[in-house]
């Protein structure tokens, strides 16, 4: 078998999936965005501008996801980041496993569940009902704003650890003690070595949650009593309440659009960041 | 490290399932806590080992039936009865609203075998070809002479059988008296007005396009029908004025009723009903003004995979002796004349389930262009990006 041909029977599995799921759904989506609604619903292929003129009409579900997921990325990698820090370079090895495994065990039930008790947490029995207790009356806490964010930090924050907890935990602790060896206090370590060597932990994370915020329905439906609109809600009331295909598929190219526009200007800024930490590096 | 599941153990499923069938605890503390009620539900094929064997070898209608309908709308103990007689689970899918179902059916490969549509979605089916004219001679327990007509006749389309009658009911809102200072609520008018004044952050209204938009409708007096423009534009307005009173836009509204979240919320008969039942203080309305009544009804996908397992699913469940159960544990009237006579007179005479006649002719069944129509759609959308 040459080399040539088992390079290409590595690819083929990986291949055929990324062809068949991500390929050809995303041209019928693209096909579906030019067409028309049927009367009963679903679409007539046509080719029309139409569903991209109307676009605006969900302008707001844009705004809130354009809004909302940037905050909870970087609420997500604010509480993350020293947790991360945390388990990779203070925690006793002994407990390591364990603390890491707990950061693990929510994933292990379904987020519809844990949603479900985030309702009853947020809830006038829960929180507020504390609240109250200590003297602080009438705050409601369910379907706003803040409960959504709430729910996409707690179900978004292992994805934010573990890329940050890879790259700290990779790193050399010998240079740590260079810089302290050279007279550096911490907090000049920290900002000079530990973060700029754990940026690409950082870059992992934010992408990895940002991309999956920009698709989120369920967190905003449930925490959001429906009030909270995200594109990702728009979708799913365009394919399964109103039926219109061809509008919906226009506001999902659309969301694909934004999200490679974003992510190609962040990792542009990486890049360019990286190259500043190189030149920083030489002198 | 303790074991932990996605699911509840077996155990623990079982000591559940008992309170609730004993009553203890509500349908919707059962769906919760056992995760069933969440999205789809699963009955027996996902549990197996759960449910008994079938007491005979059963015919060949197969091992399974996948079933499409409403949250809190069966007694689970029939399913299983349907199991020990059959030897085929029933698979359960709940849906949210009639459009999702058709947008399933319409995308095709959807593997239903029964689905409960409603009487204004029947002429969509058929003219989108979703739905097999039914085979009354494997249904001996359907007997039309016993229906009410008024919620039996959108079953049939061009004299063809389609669809055989579940249960009707209606759609009004339910309010918690407590905080309603003595004033005794009656009208849309009312129901609208008190979210915008001292109801503001305590009403929920449907995530349905047909009923919150019907129910704007009716404040200004119009048919819950319209689709005038000028009209529901109208509806808009009040709508949009409304939003930002509204606890919530969702038609899962028993949990903040139950927990005091929300103190009023359009609802359906049978969540009415299972709401007083437990809270006294919870009072079902129904607009003077009119608003929907409405009759579900079974039927089957074209295609379905168990079509025999469905036949029998829907012949077993219209059998007066378990219908009357069904009535019994969801709360909804049904128009069949031999299960009304197995009914206690108590029930029988609830104003909840069978209103008075006053209230009762101002009600209008929904119409097949209400669900279709793009601008009421499109309305929907804007109220909830608002």
């Amino acid at each position: 078998m040459s080399i040539r041909t088992r390079n290409w029977l590595l690819l083929a599995p990986a291949g055929t999936l990324f062809l068949a799921l991500l390929i050809v759904p995303l041209t019928v989506v693209l096909v579906f965005s030019f067409g028309e609604r049927a009367p009963a619903g679903g679409v007539v292929p046509a080719f029309t501008l139409e569903q991209y003129a109307n676009l605006p009409a969900r302008w707001t579900a844009f705004k809130n996801t354009l809004t909302l997921a940037p905050i909870g990325t970087l609420a997500a990698l604010l509480i993350a980041y020293p947790l991360a820090y945390f388990l990779a370079v203070r925690a006793d090895p002994k407990w390591k496993t364990i603390l890491l495994v707990l950061v693990i065990v929510p994933f292990w039930t379904s987020i519809l569940i844990r949603s479900y008790a985030w309702i009853f947490l947020l809830g006038g029995r829960g929180l507020p009902a504390l609240l109250e207790w200590i003297g602080i009356d009438g705050v409601r806490l369910i379907n706003t704003p803040f409960a959504v964010l709430v729910g996409i930090i707690y179900g978004y924050l292992p994805l934010m650890v573990f890329p940050i907890y890879v790259s700290l935990d990779r790193l050399d602790k010998r240079l740590l003690e260079a810089s302290s060896d050279l007279g550096a206090p911490p907090w000049r370590t920290f900002l000079q070595v530990t973060l700029p060597l754990s940026v690409p932990g950082i870059a992992t994370g934010c992408m990895l949650v940002f991309i999956l915020l920009m698709g989120e329905f369920l967190i905003p439906a449930m925490l959001g009593g429906g009030k909270v609109f995200f594109v990702g809600n728009a979708l799913v009331d365009l394919f399964l309440q109103s039926r219109n295909w061809a509008y919906g598929s226009a506001v999902a190219v659309a969301l694909v659009v934004i999200m490679l526009i974003t992510v190609t200007i962040y990792m542009r800024l990486l890049n360019r960041l990286g190259a500043r930490r190189d030149d920083v590096a030489i002198m | 490290m303790t074991k932990v599941t996605d699911y509840i153990s077996k155990q623990k499923f079982m000591e559940e399932l008992n309170r609730f069938r004993k009553g203890s605890i509500t349908r919707r503390h059962f769906l919760n806590v056992t995760g069933l009620g969440a999205a789809t539900a699963v009955m027996g094929a996902a549990l197996p080992g759960l449910l008994a064997r079938p007491a005979f070898a059963a015919g060949d209608i197969g091992d399974r039936v996948i079933l499409a309908t409403w949250p809190n709308y069966h007694d689970p103990a029939s399913f299983q009865a349907f199991t020990e007689a059959t030897g085929a689970h029933v698979q359960m899918n709940v849906f949210g609203s009639n459009e999702e179902m058709l947008a399933k059916l319409q995308a095709g490969g959807s593997g239903w075998d029964v689905f409960v549509p409603t009487n204004y979605t029947i002429t969509t089916y058929v003219g989108e070809d979703l739905i097999e004219p039914l085979d009354t001679s494997m249904l001996p327990n359907y007997d039309p002479a016993a229906y009410d007509p008024r919620f039996s006749d959108a079953g049939s389309v061009d004299g063809k059988l389609y669809a055989v009658p579940k249960n009707w009911g209606t759609t009004g809102f339910v309010v918690n008296n407590n905080h309603t200072g003595g004033h005794k609520m009656t009208s849309w008018k009312e129901f609208w007005d008190m979210t915008m004044d001292s109801f503001s952050g305590r009403a929920m209204v449907h995530d349905y396009q047909l009923t919150t938009i019907g129910n704007a409708l009716k404040y200004f007096g119009y048919s819950f029908n319209s689709i005038d423009e000028k009209e529901l534009a109208e509806a808009e307005k009040l709508l949009i004025a409304a939003k930002p009173h509204l606890f919530a836009i969702s038609s899962d509204y028993q949990p903040s009723i139950r927990n005091g979240d929300a103190w009023m919320s359009m609802a359906w008969t049978g969540d009415g009903k299972q709401l007083n039942t437990d809270m006294p203080e919870i009072e079902y309305v129904l607009g003077v003004e009119g608003g929907e009544i409405w009759s579900d009804y079974y039927a089957v996908p074209k295609g379905a995979p168990h079509r025999d397992a469905a036949y029998a699913l829907i012949n077993f469940l219209l059998d007066p002796q378990v219908n009357a159960k069904e009535v019994l544990a969801h709360g909804y009237p049904t128009a069949d004349a031999h299960t009304n006579k197995l009914l206690p007179e108590s029930l029988l005479n609830d104003p909840i389930l069978y209103p008075a006649q006053e209230l009762l002719t101002a009600l209008e069944f929904g119409a097949a262009v209400t669900l279709t129509d793009p601008n009421r759609a499109e309305l929907m959308a804007r109220f909830k990006s608002a």
